[in-house]
């Protein structure tokens, strides 16, 4: 039986290489997918720390991340199509109007 | 449970685990979207896996179908939208890049730190009853009078999501309903945003201009005439 800990463990990795991808990467959508990688790993946190302690909230709130997840994919694709049709790039360093 | 269910268990949880971080480094790391989007799905179907060894079921059902169904869905068909190939060919990384690798190992061994092996041993012994038993009423026969029936509770095992489903439903109930909400605005902003301007040639195609355009023809023409 796998340890709490060791899922603790593979999640920070997760989220750690998430992280990674967000800073790293300039291509926008490639970016969204690490935010997306970043949000499972905190659910794999959640799922552990439920049959951890025996109560269920945590996959319950594990369902609530997934939902805010999937409403935050569909907002973001639609920015960055936007932004595709008005610039022509989905670079995240070549969009810095707001930089000043 | 039997030490061997327990042996297979981690071993699955290796494998699964190792393919999960593997495959998670290489969506960072290709430089088609195409390319990290399907080891995005990879990476989403181990962790529904490692959520089922949990005892989550019910959620381990949701990520597949909602992660691997919907979200992969909509990128894939971004990345077609988009046309990478008309995009000019340029450096993947950023030019943080090592910063962001010092960051995201700094973060890692912080998260690492703070798990040490050994703190969480004290699990409940009872913790996956507690999560897949739910307690069901039902009606039985009264033991003096058969004509009869008397209400009664039993706990019946292995109903992980009819367990959540009463939780999201009780306990939960207005967090779901803002759920729902959220997700209704979250659409229709997906919808606002995504929409596409006309130009002005393809205003004048549109079914709503022409109808408005032959009304002005008739009231024009009527006018003429009177």
């Amino acid at each position: 039986m796998p340890s709490t800990a060791q899922y603790l463990m593979l999640s920070g990795t997760l989220f750690a290489v998430g992280l990674v991808g967000v800073i790293v990467r300039r291509n926008m959508i490639t970016v969204l997918m690490c935010i997306e990688l970043m949000l499972n790993a905190v659910n794999i946190n959640l799922v552990a720390f439920s049959h951890h302690l025996g109560n269920l909230d945590g996959q319950v709130f594990a369902v609530f991340v997934i939902c805010i997840a999937a409403g935050e994919a569909a907002v973001g694709l639609a920015i960055i199509i936007q932004l595709y049709r008005l610039r022509s790039t989905i670079n995240v360093d070549e969009v810095r109007t707001l930089n000043g | 449970m039997d030490q061997l269910t327990s042996q297979m268990h981690l071993l699955v949880f290796i494998l699964i685990g190792t393919l999960a971080v593997a495959s998670s480094i290489l969506v960072v790391a290709m430089r088609n979207p195409v390319h990290s989007a399907l080891f995005l799905l990879l990476t989403f179907l181990c962790v529904a896996v490692l959520f089922v060894l949990r005892s989550a079921e019910f959620v381990a059902a949701v990520q597949v179908l909602v992660y691997a169904g919907g979200i992969m869905v909509l990128f894939l068909f971004v990345v077609m939208l988009i046309n990478y190939r008309h995009l000019p060919e340029e450096r993947v990384t950023s030019p943080v890049w090592l910063g962001g690798i010092g960051v995201g190992l700094a973060i890692f061994i912080l998260l690492f730190a703070l798990v040490r092996p050994g703190v969480y041993h004290d699990q409940s012994p009872d913790a996956v009853k507690r999560l897949t038993t739910v307690k069901e009423t039902y009606l039985a026969p009264h033991p003096s009078d058969p004509d009869k029936l008397v209400r009664r509770t039993r706990e019946v095992a292995n109903r992980n999501a009819e367990a959540v489903g009463m939780a999201l439903y009780n306990e939960y109930l207005v967090p779901f309903e803002v759920a729902s909400l959220f997700l209704l605005v979250a659409m229709v902003g997906a919808i606002v945003i995504g929409k596409r301007e006309l130009s002005a040639d393809e205003e004048e195609s549109t079914p709503q201009f022409i109808m408005d355009r032959a009304e002005t023809e008739k009231d024009v023409k009527e006018a003429m005439s009177a």
